[in-house]
Parts: structure tokens; C-alpha cells; sequence
């Protein structure tokens, strides 16, 4: 089979599929739970550090 | 050490663009080579009477990395206006003719004009205001200061270079003429090494930073700078005809490379006038509004479905062409589902106020982020209903697409990079607040009522004009010629020009405003600075 027939075949068979599903994958990902909690500290990250970055020593901020 | 290497480097660099700037082919080449040669010819200077100094202390890690986005911040204001003011003129130059002056006659007529242009307002203040707040926003959001020290500096100055190269390029005729891609074969060159750095420097921040998440922000930032490094390689695929001189040949030709070029394109518009931006906007909105984003959920969701989909959307560029069928259809189908995702994103930062509408009657700056994302939505409804064949059969080639880019240009990412200058002007020279909140009102109704006189005549005309090429008479035949509707878009190119001279007024005032938070407006008091950064961290 000719390469571009072959790559058109599989863009638009297992290729969109696979993508698709990544996709629908991040959905479920962001709505799995416990993740209320994380999205919620993780949106508040603005708010935190505004004139100096976190201090050198000492583990990631603790969440 | 590192100096004696600088040395040599440079050196050969000043010899090399002595030599291009003799040889050279064409005028575009030879300024270019003088320019690059009295660059590296100075820095060669500067740095053989430093060479022997002590080397510099190291940065503290415990600050941030401040001076290089007030640069930035500097360029993106002084760019905006030349970029501004150069639009203003070739919309005067369309309505009256006689503004391609004679005795500038290949230098500074409409054609050379135009990118000049289209460059200075996406990538000199776009691009500008993109780098400087992508800098600010990693580090904040990271607790961390910028990775790779000097490199910050590199990007910032190797960008303005390349600025320059690519504006004093159009003017000379140096140009590869596809659309937002102009530069030639060295200044692609050059920019992809800046780039790559600039990608360093925010991956390595997000790589040491302290907070345990990468905050939304960052994840558009992150894929505006990837996309569009990838996007620059293949569209600029170029073989030079000789190394002295700015004359390429492109790799793709045909139909394969109006493709490649508009894969480019709209992936511009998409990665980096909307996910650049929208990183802007997930910063400074919930900054502004004191508030988190409506919804982080929405905020992933809507992040990957804009990255899935926007890729795809380049053929509704070329409806009606040699393209195949088929791939029109799939750019036209891709771009309507894309109203979807981009409408997430106006939700997600218009509900970030629910609960704080009112701060919208007090406080111009935010008023400016809301607008900006009114027009986001508008100009991301439009773009989908251009794209359908049969709107496009109407609309395509006419000043209706000019109005829509300028709907989404100077409203949406405009807009939104005001609202951001404003936020980080006080912050960056340590102000207390704006100089004058009354001159940023003036600012918001000069640039919105620009705006909207600039984007209803160029619906009126561009419908007009589409109307009149299609119009066919009992017997078949064309009934207007293109110079009827040339004389018939006057009096809507005239009020079009008048919306740029509103726009351009109201960047003035920011600028004078701006100058003066920094000169004039009450500094942050010692002790309230000081109070403010021992505030432990959560």
C-alpha cells in the first residue's frame, strides 16, 4: 500500500480512536476522586509565593 | 575562562558578518550583516575590557528574577505603539492611495508595510508581552526563580534582534512572503536558537519548582512555546541559494506547501494568540478579580480539548482551492467542534467573577480582562462560522476576515495584555497603586469603541465586497469590476482608520500612564514591603 494511503487509513481508523480515548481518558482523570481537593490547592497556587519563591531548604510545600 | 571563549566566538562572528556585509547579494542581507556586526563587534569590546574581572556573585535563589520582564514589559508597551501606529498608517494608505508616497516608493508602500505590521503587533508586542509575563507567571506560580540565570537576558535581547531583523528585512524586500512567517532562512535560524532557549528556561523552572502541581497557567505557556517551535521548523523548511544572500527556496511547493503554511497559520492563532494568552488570562483574572479560577476541572478539560483539536483547523484556509476536499472538510469540521473549547475558556474566566461582579463598577483593569474575554468570545464564535464553505464562499478574501483578526487582535489578546501591564507595572517598580485609574478608564472606552468602529465597517465592507465580486447580471456576465468596489469601501475604510487612531490613542495613554506609576505614584512603604515579604509562606 502507498504510504499516503496508509497513513490517511490510519488517521482517520486507530488513530482518531486512540486519541479520542486519551481524551476521554483526561476526563475522567480530572473528575476521578479525590481530585476535588488537589484542583482546589492547585488553583489557590496564585496566591501563594507572590514576592519571593519558596524558601531554598526544606521539602516541596507541604499540601 | 568562559570569557576567553566568549572572545573567540564573537570574534568570529564580527569577521564572519564583515564578510557577508561585503559579499552580500542583495540590500536586506547587507544592512542585516552590518547590524549583526556592530552588535557582536561591541559586545567583543565590552566584554575584552571585563575580561579579567572577578566574575559577578551568583543570584540569590530566594528572589525573583524581576529586571528581565521589566524589560519586557518596557518592550511589549514600546512595540505595542509602533505596531499600533504602523497600522493606523496602511489603513490610511488603503482608504487614501496618495500615503504611498512616490519618493518612498518599494520601501514604504502597502505591500512592504503591511508584514511590518502583522510582525510588530503579534510578535514584537504579542510576542514581548508572551515571553515577559510567561517569566513572571513560572516563577510565581512555580516558587521559584527563573531557571538558567542569564539566559532570561539572552531570550529577551535575541528576540529584540530578531525583532529587528525581521522589520528592517520587510522594508529592504527580504522576505519569503508566506503569511506571519515572512523572515528569511538566518533570521528562522536565529529564532528557533532563541526559542529552544527560551523553552529551557520555563521548562527548567517548572522542573525545580516548589509547589507540587503545575498550575494551569503554565500547561498553555508551555504548549504555546512547544507548538510553536514545531510549527517555525516545518513551515521554514528552506534551502538558501547562496550563503550570502537572503534569497531561499522553500522545500514543500504546490499545494503541499499552502498546507504547511496554513497549518501554520491558524496554529499561530491558536497556540499563540489563544493558549499563550489564555495562560496570561489564568493568571492575571483570578489575580485581579482576588478570587481562583471558576473551575480547574473545566480549566484541564478545556486545555486538552483546545490542544486535541486546534491542530486540525488549518485547511478552512483554503476552501475552494487545490486542496483536497476532503481535508477542507476536516479543517472546517475541526474548527466548528473548536467553538466548544474556546468558549470554556471565556466561561471559566468570566464565572472566575461570579460573586465579585461588582468589582467590575471600580476597578478599569478588570473591566479591561472582562472585555477582553467578551471579544475572545465573540471573534471564537465568528471564526467558526467563517470556516463553513459557504459562509467562506462569501466571505473569504474580503475585509471580513480583516475585521474578525482584528476583533480577536486588538480585543482579545490587546486587551488582555493591557489588563496584564497594568497589574505588573505597580508590582514590578514596587508602587502602591496605578498612577491614574480615570486615564485607564480613558484607555478601555478609547480602545473599545476603536475597536468596534474598526470591526462593524469591516463587516459592512467585507459583506459588501463579497456581495458585488459574486454578483452576476441577466446574461451572465460580472457586474462590478474590483475597482467599483474599491471606490465603494471608502467611506468604511475611513471610519476603520478613525477605530485604529481611537486604539492607538488609548495605547498612548497607557504608556504616559505607565511611565508615570513608575516615575510618580507612591512607592509600596518600607515597612508594608517588609511585612509583606516575611509573610511566611503557606
Amino acid at each position: 500500500m502507498e504510504t499516503y494511503s496508509f497513513l490517511r487509513e490510519v488517521a482517520d481508523s486507530w488513530g482518531l480512536l486512540a486519541m479520542f480515548t486519551v481524551f476521554l481518558g483526561v476526563i475522567f482523570w480530572a473528575f476521578r476522586p479525590g481530585s476535588r481537593d488537589i484542583h482546589e490547592d492547585t488553583a489557590n497556587i496564585p496566591f501563594r509565593h507572590d514576592s519571593k519563591p519558596a524558601p531554598e531548604s526544606g521539602a516541596p510545600a507541604e499540601h | 575562562m568562559t570569557n576567553y571563549f566568549k572572545l573567540i566566538a564573537l570574534g568570529l562572528v564580527v569577521i564572519f558578518s564583515m564578510l557577508a556585509a561585503s559579499y552580500a547579494r542583495d540590500v536586506a542581507y547587507q544592512v542585516h550583516a552590518i547590524i549583526i556586526l556592530l552588535i557582536s563587534a561591541g559586545m567583543f569590546l565590552w566584554t575584552l575590557r571585563h575580561t579579567d574581572e572577578p566574575a559577578p556573585a551568583a543570584a540569590p535563589q530566594n528572589q525573583y528574577m524581576d529586571n528581565v520582564i521589566r524589560a519586557g514589559v518596557i518592550a511589549t508597551t514600546f512595540w505595542g505603539v509602533v505596531g499600533f501606529l504602523a497600522g493606523t498608517f496602511i489603513a490610511f494608505q488603503l482608504a487614501f492611495p496618495v500615503l504611498n508616497f512616490d519618493w518612498a516608493q518599494g520601501y514604504a508602500n502597502f505591500g512592504r508595510l503591511r508584514p511590518l505590521h502583522t510582525s510588530a503587533v503579534i510578535f514584537a508586542f504579542g510576542g514581548n508581552a508572551l515571553i515577559a509575563t510567561s517569566f513572571y507567571i513560572v516563577q510565581r506560580t512555580s516558587a521559584a526563580r527563573l531557571w538558567g540565570g542569564n539566559a532570561a537576558w539572552f531570550v529577551f535581547w535575541g528576540y529584540q534582534l530578531f525583532i529587528v531583523l525581521a522589520a528592517t528585512g520587510y522594508l529592504l524586500g527580504g522576505t519569503q512572503s508566506k503569511e506571519y512567517a515572512e523572515p528569511e532562512w538566518y533570521v528562522d535560524l536565529w529564532l528557533t536558537i532563541v526559542w529552544l532557549v527560551y523553552l529551557a528556561v520555563f521548562v527548567g523552572t517548572i522542573i525545580k519548582r516548589k509547589e507540587r502541581h503545575i498550575y494551569v497557567a503554565n500547561w498553555f505557556f508551555l504548549s504555546f512555546i512547544i507548538t510553536v517551535a514545531m510549527l517555525h521548523v516545518f513551515n521554514n523548511l528552506s534551502i538558501p541559494v547562496s550563503i550570502w544572500g537572503s534569497k531561499s527556496v522553500q522545500v514543500f511547493s504546490g499545494v503541499q506547501d499552502a498546507m504547511v503554511q496554513w497549518w501554520y497559520g491558524h496554529n499561530a492563532v491558536g497556540f499563540f494568540l489563544t493558549a499563550g494568552f489564555l495562560g496570561m488570562m489564568y493568571y492575571f483574572v483570578p489575580k485581579q478579580a482576588d478570587r481562583p479560577v471558576f473551575s480547574y476541572k473545566l480549566s484541564i478539560i478545556h486545555f486538552w480539548a483546545l490542544i486535541f483539536l486546534y491542530i486540525w483547523a488549518g485547511p478552512h484556509h483554503l476552501h475552494y482551492t487545490a486542496l483536497p476536499d476532503w481535508a477542507s472538510t476536516l479543517g472546517m469540521v475541526f474548527s466548528i467542534i473548536l467553538w466548544m473549547p474556546s468558549w470554556g475558556g471565556m466561561i471559566n474566566g468570566l464565572m472566575t467573577l461570579s460573586g465579585a461582579w461588582d468589582k467590575l463598577r471600580t476597578d478599569p483593569v478588570l473591566r479591561m480582562m472582562v472585555i477582553s474575554l467578551g471579544f475572545y468570545g465573540m471573534s471564537t464564535f465568528e471564526g467558526p462560522m467563517m470556516s463553513i464553505r459557504a459562509v467562506n464562499a462569501l466571505s473569504h478574501y474580503t475585509d471580513w476576515t480583516i475585521g474578525h483578526v482584528h476583533s480577536g487582535a486588538l480585543g482579545w489578546n490587546g486587551m488582555i495584555t493591557f489588563g496584564a501591564l497594568y497589574f505588573l507595572v505597580p508590582k514590578l517598580w514596587n508602587r502602591e497603586r496605578l498612577y491614574s485609574l480615570s486615564l485607564v478608564s480613558w484607555h478601555f472606552w478609547l480602545a473599545t469603541i476603536g475597536i468596534v468602529l474598526y470591526a462593524a465597517s469591516m463587516w459592512v465592507t467585507g459583506i459588501m465586497e463579497g456581495l458585488m465580486w459574486r454578483e452576476v447580471d441577466a446574461n451572465g456576465f460580472l457586474v462590478w469590476s474590483f475597482a467599483d468596489t474599491v471606490s465603494a469601501k471608502l467611506p468604511m475604510n475611513i471610519v476603520r482608520g478613525l477605530g485604529g487612531v481611537m486604539y492607538v490613542t488609548g495605547a498612548l495613554i497607557m504608556a504616559y500612564n505607565l511611565w508615570m506609576t513608575a516615575k510618580a505614584a507612591p512607592a509600596v512603604e518600607e515597612d508594608v514591603a517588609a511585612a509583606h515579604a516575611a509573610t511566611p509562606a503557606e
